[in-house]
């Protein structure tokens, strides 16, 4: 019946595809029969604090804030995981010091992750982001910037970014020390410094004093 | 597996698969897993391409729009992502852990047979034995949903007779660096 030719393909690579395999095998789509319905996929809630299934809270670093977060979207669920005969069910096979033991250490492992945290605060406030303008030869150059990820920033994204706003090339390498940094062809630091500070599309919540611009003008080798 | 895991560093490349190729990793994957083809088509419906996240040390990721949906080590069995498990429990023969296992395992940890043995753990009967190398989901006594994906290292008998050592692999878990990852 519906013989339909495999017309669509999607080939999103980038050139290099030099003697073109088609796949036209033994293509023909079984699409004679009624198809047999599929099955439902089970719908499984996670934790939106710490992406668990919320039965599994109680083993992240994140507990309280996970039950404060149950409470308030799904008080059912906060009910069958955390009422008294729950917690009593819960523990199971598990001896008493073993199930003293795990709550110790559900509430070390969040006061480490509560540490964790601040400290990752700190570390963004202080990282710095330079913008570093390169000599590729006399006329030509690139701009890498690097410390970008620190304030949360996909660099992929933000690479695409740069790459449609200046219609140029941008991508994400890595830098001789081996740290990401997103490469963009075309002197383009000072336009970039101005989109930090305008906070143009992903680039939000970069302190403008964090940045600075310098120049690197020896060649260096290639990879 | 994915205990240490970066999307920044791991990965070498994305390549989309080729028809002919995704051809026969359906049937691949339809031998290994108990998935009716129909059900395989949601989660991998057969316009969307499929992309091949190679990684470090032939660990290959597949996914569909971004979203990891299995993985394969070598030319080894082919793993769901522990989502795509957690939507279709069924496609892998379970195990379970008792609860004193859990935070080993949610430590990346592999299974010792006494935790899969013992009141709380759970192993199918001898009627429906795994065989040793069987992917497996992991559950964990009391939990509804697996916690982890694992590879038995010996036959379900024989951790019952020997109850030592480890009896499952662990491959995946819920935590990871691979749980973490919800786009490539
Ligand atoms: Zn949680």
């Amino acid at each position: 019946m519906g013989a339909k030719k495999n017309r669509d393909k999607n080939r999103d690579a980038p050139a290099a595809a030099a003697a073109e395999p088609t796949a036209e095998t033994s293509a023909a789509g079984q699409e004679g029969q009624p198809p047999p319905e599929p099955k439902p996929p089970v719908q499984v809630l996670y934790c939106a604090v710490c992406s668990f299934p919320p039965e599994y809270c109680e083993f992240g670093s994140s507990l309280s804030k996970c039950k404060e977060w149950l409470q308030d979207a799904h008080s059912d669920l906060f009910q069958k995981y955390y009422s008294d005969e729950a917690l009593q069910a819960k523990i199971g096979t598990l001896s008493l010091e073993a199930q003293s033991k795990l709550e110790q250490d559900a509430a070390k492992k969040e006061a480490k992750a509560e540490a964790k945290a601040d400290a990752a605060v700190k570390k963004k406030l202080a990282s710095r982001i330079t913008i570093k303008r390169i000599e590729r030869n006399k006329r030509k150059h690139v701009t890498a910037i690097h410390g970008l990820e620190a304030f949360g920033i996909d660099l992929k994204k933000a690479a695409k970014q740069f790459a449609s706003k200046f219609a140029t090339g941008a991508s994400v390498t890595k830098n001789p020390q081996g740290q990401d940094e997103i490469v963009i062809q075309g002197d383009v630091s000072d336009d970039v410094l101005e989109m930090i500070e305008e906070e143009v599309g992903l680039l939000k919540g970069i302190p403008a004093d964090n940045v600075e611009i310098v120049e690197d003008k020896k060649k260096k080798p290639g990879d | 597996m994915f205990k240490k895991f970066s999307t920044s560093t791991d990965i070498a490349g994305q390549t989309p698969v080729k028809t002919s190729v995704q051809r026969s990793l359906r049937t691949t994957v339809l031998s290994q897993w108990k998935i009716e083809p129909e059900t395989l088509d949601v989660i991998w419906p057969k316009k969307e391409g499929l992309v091949h996240v190679k990684c470090r040390e032939h660990l290959s990721i597949y996914t569909v729009h971004g979203e990891p949906i299995f993985f394969q080590h070598f030319d080894g069995p082919i793993y769901p992502t522990l989502r795509v498990l957690h939507k279709y429990p069924y496609i892998l023969p379970m195990v379970r852990v008792d609860r004193g296992a859990i935070r080993f395992l949610l430590a990346g940890a592999h299974m010792m047979c006494p935790g899969l043995t013992s009141a709380g753990g759970y192993l199918p009967p001898p009627g429906e034995a795994l065989a040793a190398e069987t992917p497996v989901a992991i559950h964990a006594e009391g939990k509804e949903h697996a916690v982890g994906i694992g590879i038995t290292k010996m036959g379900s008998e024989e951790m019952r007779k020997v109850n030592k050592g480890v009896g499952v692999e662990t491959v995946t878990y819920l935590g990871d660096d691979l749980w973490a990852v919800q786009t490539i």
